[in-house]
């Protein structure tokens, strides 16, 4: 059995063994869930320090038969790319275990229902990033949803039964379009002899050029709902309004980058030509999103949709490293991924808390909480930093390797891109001017500081944004080889200075 | 001098161990004291489908089309359906054996002094087994039969204890007495389509068979006036018991009209056995002609697919909801039709099955919500269920997350393997018509999960009953089918691979 099976296995026992947990002790519960989380965690650096980042392709392989009539395959493996992101994965649940410690008490179910929730879907994401058969892949991708669904419904705040089923709409449209394209993949690979759900073996195909157009399509546009790319995004902030600060670390943090990373997968691997042709345009959807993301996210009332706008502004400049197809851009926009998983649990969370505390999400309700509450206060002005790229911290240094690559083959587009940079100054700067400086206003005087559980929770998500900003090296390494490996089943390659420049 | 036919009894045994049944439960009924009598038909009819299964098992080897002369073919999709149609009727038994779902007596006039009478003196119809079984055997002779008359035959073998049976709801019995009415009426009208062209077929070929049918379209080109009217004719036949679009009008009345055990077995029994008989037709008598048929049929496909979709959306009872959905889904078998490869026969059998389990789960589960009055349909009513009852609110979004094909339910693998056949045969605008249809589709599914989990129930006085040791096995089943499909589905999907084919 391969490690990453056991990764996989862990959460899900661990949810059974939640769920026979008695109802009533609650505390139990949520001590039984950290631990388990916690040991995903050590077996994922476990993992990882095992990982050899010089040996091109899959690393702890494992292929078992599923579904022998189709060829269907239980296969995972990991690469560089899918390795930061599990890792990304464990090391966040434990995190909002922790930080949303009460946060399952309000819900329509009880507090067990929440965790198995939880832990079920931490299975399941680290399933998706290591898939290695399209198949297995999609059904992970689709039945995912299923737990955040009532983890939204169950568990969110305001309008919530409706946030839930609009994400899931929005989802499952996107994925029934990808099913068709799997199944058209499918078929081709049949008719080339032996019909395979295997992503290498897909990728060896010969596509004509129409089917490939409308299977890259198929793939985008799931993967564009999922990210989420304008003008398939409109589903998010109400998602992001309605859910726990949890939830949302894990849904924008987590589950959006599995759209991202699809995109490096199937959509780049398995359609060259077709990523080809759409480029162009989808570039120029990039570039929509960062900017119009970044100019909603100003006139945010509500702390949790200012986060989420932001954050359709971040995904446009993932979705512009990785089409830029330069080395850097690709790799700047994996280590974007990380990064920005990392900075928005940072900021969910601490908004998450000062929502809790004021009871309200308003901005404006806030005020002078650098005076009330100084340790939250600092920690989400680091989490701003951290969005608005400070250099130092690490999202600096994902971005910036994101526009200097699209820059070599898309300069307008890069500069473009640049404009985000300083709206995001902007819509940070004025949340953390309203929010946290100033008098304290009416009702602010009272509020309580973070307490120990919360300073715990809080700290690794800080320490990795500042490490990885001053030494992003190792990450980086883990996700170079994986890079040049996609971009040459791409077949793209870096594009040369000319002579004299 | 006529000799006798010969007929090979064994392999026939299946079918006529369910009639004899069927018949033995008559006798029951006239012989038996009233008391005996409610307690002997239940395990008459249970023995009966299990002796014939275990028949079936036994002779799941043999091949042959002479079996009844030539007017049955013994293969491996016409056992395979009888099976399904064995395996889903012993569950749909187990529905039907909660009797209270049943009129005391059902020739009585609805409300009147003879029928509170009959309802004072505790009396009980105990008819529904025999008729069920009889409507069994028809179903099962149906899909193996290959000439017109035996299919005829079967047709009706199976329709007339539906009709019947539709009209026997304890409650609300004008309108089970409404949907009787509209059932026989439209079904003998399709019926008469039926052999009309059957008609015009043996007018083409000079022959009942099948197989005559295709040597003659082999003969002639397929392309002769009277084929074109008899198939045409047929189809319509075909497409009214399977609830194709523009014939589908009776499912939502009678689906809602019928007792709900009732309602599942139909809906679930009725499809195998009418899918299957059409698979083998244009299979084997049409194949040919395709280039007539396709058109029309797959125009249908999209039609029905589309309609039954978006129908429902407006829907706001959960019967009529699933009879909607039905015709949805028989769009979607259509594309096994259409497909008109093994693969496509394979992927229709699998669905059959997918659907069949999920079919009579969801009416079991509608039998158990219930005010004073009865059963309660309105799904504004269902609100908060989640929080009354999560298991059976469970149990019911996992059936209908199958409808809707969400992955890890069986209801997906169906759906995966039938566009699947539909793209390998080139049908690729099908199976994006297909998706999309699906796509509307689970708005409604998922409109009701929402309204079970995310609602506060009001207090309004629904309840689930504590359902019968019965009524549970039969949704455990179900249940536990669905994602077994759903997650593991391989060993069904060998077993259709298998079967997949008929003898032509």
């Amino acid at each position: 059995m391969s490690i990453l099976t056991a990764l996989e296995l862990i959460p899900l026992i661990g949810a059974f063994i939640v769920g026979f947990l008695p109802n009533s002790s609650s505390k139990l519960i949520k001590q039984v869930s950290i631990a388990i989380s916690l040991l995903v965690t050590a077996v994922s650096i476990l993992m990882a320090v095992r990982f050899d980042s010089a040996t091109p392709g899959f690393q702890f392989v494992e292929s078992r038969a599923w579904i022998p009539s189709f060829n269907i395959n239980y296969a995972v493996g990991v690469d560089g790319i899918a390795l930061v992101l599990i890792l990304l994965t464990t090391i966040l649940v434990p995190i909002v275990f922790l930080a949303g410690w009460n946060e399952s008490e309000g819900g329509r179910w009880s507090v067990k229902t929440f965790y198995v929730l939880l832990l079920v879907l931490e299975s399941m994401m680290i399933g998706v990033f290591a898939a290695t058969d399209v198949f297995l892949f999609y059904v992970i991708f689709e039945a995912m949803l299923v737990p955040v669904y009532f983890l939204i419904g169950g568990y969110g705040v305001g309008e919530r039964a409706a946030a839930a089923i609009k994400f899931l709409l929005y989802s499952l449209f996107g994925g029934l379009l990808m099913l068709a394209a799997v199944i058209g993949i499918y078929i081709i690979s049949t008719n080339q002899g032996g019909g395979t759900f295997d992503v290498t073996g897909l990728s060896k195909l010969t596509i004509d050029h129409p089917t490939q157009n409308w299977l890259f399509l198929g793939f985008f546009i799931a993967f564009a709902i999922k990210a989420p790319l304008w003008p398939f995004h409109t589903w998010l902030p109400s998602a992001a309004k309605s859910a726990t600060a949890g939830t949302s670390t894990l849904l924008l943090g987590v589950l959006d980058k599995v759209g991202t990373y699809g995109m490096i997968r199937f959509c780049m691997t398995l359609f060259p030509d077709a990523t080809k042709t759409f480029t162009p345009v989808i570039i120029t959807l990039a570039v929509i999103s960062i900017l119009y993301g970044a100019f909603l996210a100003i006139g945010q009332k509500d702390i949790n949709s200012l986060i989420a706008f932001t954050s359709i502004s971040h995904f446009g400049f993932i979705t512009l490293g990785i089409f830029a197809m330069t080395s850097q851009g690709l790799t700047g926009a994996t280590f974007y991924m990380v990064n920005h998983g990392f900075s928005t649990a940072a900021l969910f969370l601490t908004a998450g808390w000062m929502v809790h505390r004021r009871k309200s999400a308003t901005i404006s309700d806030f005020g002078g909480l650098q005076r009330v509450t100084p340790i939250l206060a600092w920690s989400f002005f680091i989490a701003g930093m951290s969005a608005l790229a400070l250099p130092g911290l690490s999202s600096f240094v994902s971005e910036f390797l994101v526009l200097v690559g699209s820059f070599t083959k898309y300069p307008v587009a890069a500069i473009f891109g640049t404009f985000g940079i300083v709206l995001a100054a902007l819509y940070v700067l004025i949340v953390v001017q309203r929010a946290l400086h100033g008098e304290a206003k009416p009702g602010n005087e009272a509020l309580s500081d973070l307490n120990l559980r919360e300073k715990i929770a809080i700290a690794p998500v800080i320490l990795i944004l500042v490490v990885a900003g001053f030494f992003p090296k190792p990450i980086i390494n883990l996700i170079n080889p994986a890079t040049a490996t996609v971009m040459s089943h791409a077949g793209v390659s870096d594009p040369t200075a000319k002579a004299g420049k | 001098m006529l000799t006798a036919p010969h007929l090979n009894y064994a392999l026939l045994a299946p079918i006529l161990i369910v009639l004899g049944g069927a018949l033995v439960g008559v006798l029951a009924e006239a012989f038996l004291s009233k008391a005996l009598r409610a307690k002997a038909q239940l395990p008459i009819a249970l023995i009966t489908l299990a002796a014939a299964f275990v028949q079936l098992i036994r002779i799941r080897n043999e091949r042959s089309i002479i079996a009844a002369v030539t007017s049955v073919s013994i293969d491996g999709a016409g056992i395979f359906l009888q099976g399904t149609v064995l395996v889903l009727a012993f569950i749909g038994i187990l529905l039907i054996a909660d009797t209270d779902n049943f009129t005391a007596q059902a020739s009585a006039i609805p409300g009147s002094t003879e029928e509170n009478l009959s309802i004072q003196a505790g009396k009980q119809q105990s008819e529904v087994f025999p008729l069920t079984l009889f409507a069994i055997s028809g179903m099962m002779l149906f899909p193996i039969a290959t000439d017109l008359i035996t299919l005829f035959v079967a047709l009706e073998v199976l329709s007339l204890p539906l009709y019947l049976l539709a009209g026997l709801s304890r409650r609300r019995r004008l309108l089970s007495q409404e949907a009787a009415l509209k059932y026989f009426l439209l079904g003998a009208y399709s019926s008469a389509f039926f052999l009309f062209g059957a008609a015009f077929l043996y007018g083409f070929s000079g022959s009942l068979s099948l197989y005559g049918i295709a040597d003659a379209i082999h003969g002639s080109g397929g392309n002769d006036l009277f084929l074109l009217i008899g198939l045409l004719f047929l189809s319509v036949g075909l497409l009214f018991k399977v609830g194709a679009v523009p014939f589908h009008s009776w499912t939502p009345d009678v689906y809602q009209g019928a007792p709900t055990p009732i309602t599942g077995f139909m809906a679930a029994c009725t499809k195998v056995a009418a899918f299957g008989a059409t698979l083998r037709i244009f299979y084997v008598a049409f194949y040919a002609a395709q280039w007539s048929w396709k058109p029309i049929i797959a125009t249908i496909a999209v039609l029905t697919m589309a309609f039954g979709a978006i129908a429902a959306l407006a829907q706001r009872d959960v019967k009529r909801t699933l009879a909607y959905s039905s015709i949805t889904h028989a769009g979607f078998l259509l594309l096994g039709v259409m497909a008109l490869s093994k693969s496509g026969l394979s992927a229709s059998l699998f669905y059959l099955v997918a659907y069949g389990f999920a079919t009579l789960g969801a009416f079991g589960i509608v039998t158990l919500v219930r005010d004073s009055a009865g059963e309660v349909t309105d799904i504004n009513r269902w609100v908060g269920l989640g929080k009354k009852s999560p298991l059976v609110a469970s149990a019911f979004a996992l059936f209908l997350l199958s409808f809707g094909g969400v992955p890890l339910t069986s209801g997906f693998i169906g759906k995966f393997s039938i566009f699947s056949a539909a793209y390998e045969s080139g049908n690729i605008y099908l199976v994006v018509v297909g998706v999309l249809s699906s796509a509307i589709a689970l708005f409604f599914y998922l409109r009701i999960v929402l309204m079970m989990f995310f609602a506060e129930p009001t207090s309004d006085t629904v309840s689930v009953i504590i359902p019968s040791a019965l009524t549970r096995i039969a949704i455990t089943i179900c249940a536990a089918m669905t994602l077994l499909l759903g997650v593991f589905p391989s060993f069904l999907l060998d077993i259709t691979k298998t079967f997949a084919g008929f003898l032509s």
